[in-house]
């Protein structure tokens, strides 16, 4: 075993759902303003989900207002306090960069069932 | 002073108690045995010398085990001094990680990678030329390395191509970021000279 995971391995997380992209998902952020410190919530498409060990991250595409908006995890950042797994979509693909161009319903995933 | 060797174990992403995600370089320190404790009364200046990894007496030097044997150790395959240490020790004494607490700020001291003979991009930071405009071989250039016929020479010390890093280089105030003392591991925060197993040397 390389003598870094094991410092790694203490840092990741194991309540962590397997979602893949193409799922839909709401992630529950830990928020701090001040000394005050509240739960966001971000629902939207898993688009990518790349990197390993405690650098894996994923990204989540949601359309907000009409405009798309793209945020970044880090999958074991402790700042997650939850990722809930809402729906799962079936896609051929790991990485759905193609969407960004896609609006309506050409945008739409079918769901796996 | 307190001081202790290690070794650079590798670099890792490290998240913090608020979350943060911090760039940490993991070194393995010590176990060090005490070799020689030197004194003011003896040798002039107060010190410790401390040894590191253990290595067979087949491939000791006989001075050296004389050395090894006054203190009654095993030799040891790296020795270095550490002036001023302030902790009560004796020879033959073994310390380790637990003597750095979490949060304290320490200087690193290793021996920085070589990079072989590199240019004044690379070495010196220079911006190298322009890369449009009809240039040709002036990309990672120099340019002017002084005037004309006053004063009719190169400058001692200008900065120019040459052999870069395998010096030794010190890094202050790293902050230590956790202390795993079942391994011997120290986190400390950002980088530290040198490649992956060599042996540092970690001050307070």
């Amino acid at each position: 075993m390389d003598p870094l995971d094991t410092v790694v391995a203490e840092q990741l997380k194991s309540d962590i759902p397997d979602f893949e992209a193409g799922d839909e998902v709401a992630v529950h952020f830990r928020v701090v303003e001040g000394d005050k410190e509240r739960i966001q919530i971000f629902r939207g498409l898993v688009i990518q989900k790349r990197g390993k060990g405690l650098n894996q991250t994923f990204t989540v595409r949601k359309i907000s207002s009409g405009i798309g908006v793209e945020r970044v995890f880090p999958l074991h950042s402790p700042r997650i306090a939850k990722i809930e797994q809402t729906r799962r979509g079936k896609v051929r693909r790991a990485k759905l960069f193609y969407i960004r161009k896609l609006t309506g319903k050409a945008a739409r995933i079918e769901e796996k069932r | 002073m307190k001081g202790l060797l290690g070794k650079k174990i590798g670099m890792i992403n490290f998240f913090d108690e608020s979350g943060n995600s911090i760039a940490a370089t993991v070194i393995e320190g010590g176990p060090c045995t005490v070799v020689q404790v030197k004194t003011v009364e003896k040798d002039g200046y107060q010190a410790v010398q401390l040894g590191y990894i253990e290595r067979k007496e087949k491939n000791t030097s006989k001075p050296l085990l004389g050395h090894f044997g006054r203190a009654k150790v095993i030799p040891q395959r790296v020795l270095r001094e550490f002036r001023d240490f302030e902790n009560e020790v004796k020879e033959g004494d073994q310390i380790g990680v637990e003597l750095f607490e979490k949060g304290e700020r320490v200087k690193i001291t290793g021996l920085s990678k070589g990079r072989g003979f590199a240019g004044v991009v690379k070495r010196h930071g220079f911006r190298g030329g322009p890369k449009t405009h009809g240039q040709s071989d002036r990309h990672r250039a120099p340019g002017s390395i002084g005037q004309s016929s006053y004063p009719k020479r190169v400058f001692k010390g200008l900065k120019m191509a040459g052999r870069m890093g395998h010096k030794r280089v010190t890094i202050e105030n790293l902050e230590i970021l956790k202390i795993v003392p079942e391994r011997n591991y120290l986190l400390v925060k950002g980088g530290v000279p040198g490649a992956r197993n060599s042996i540092v040397e970690i001050r307070k």
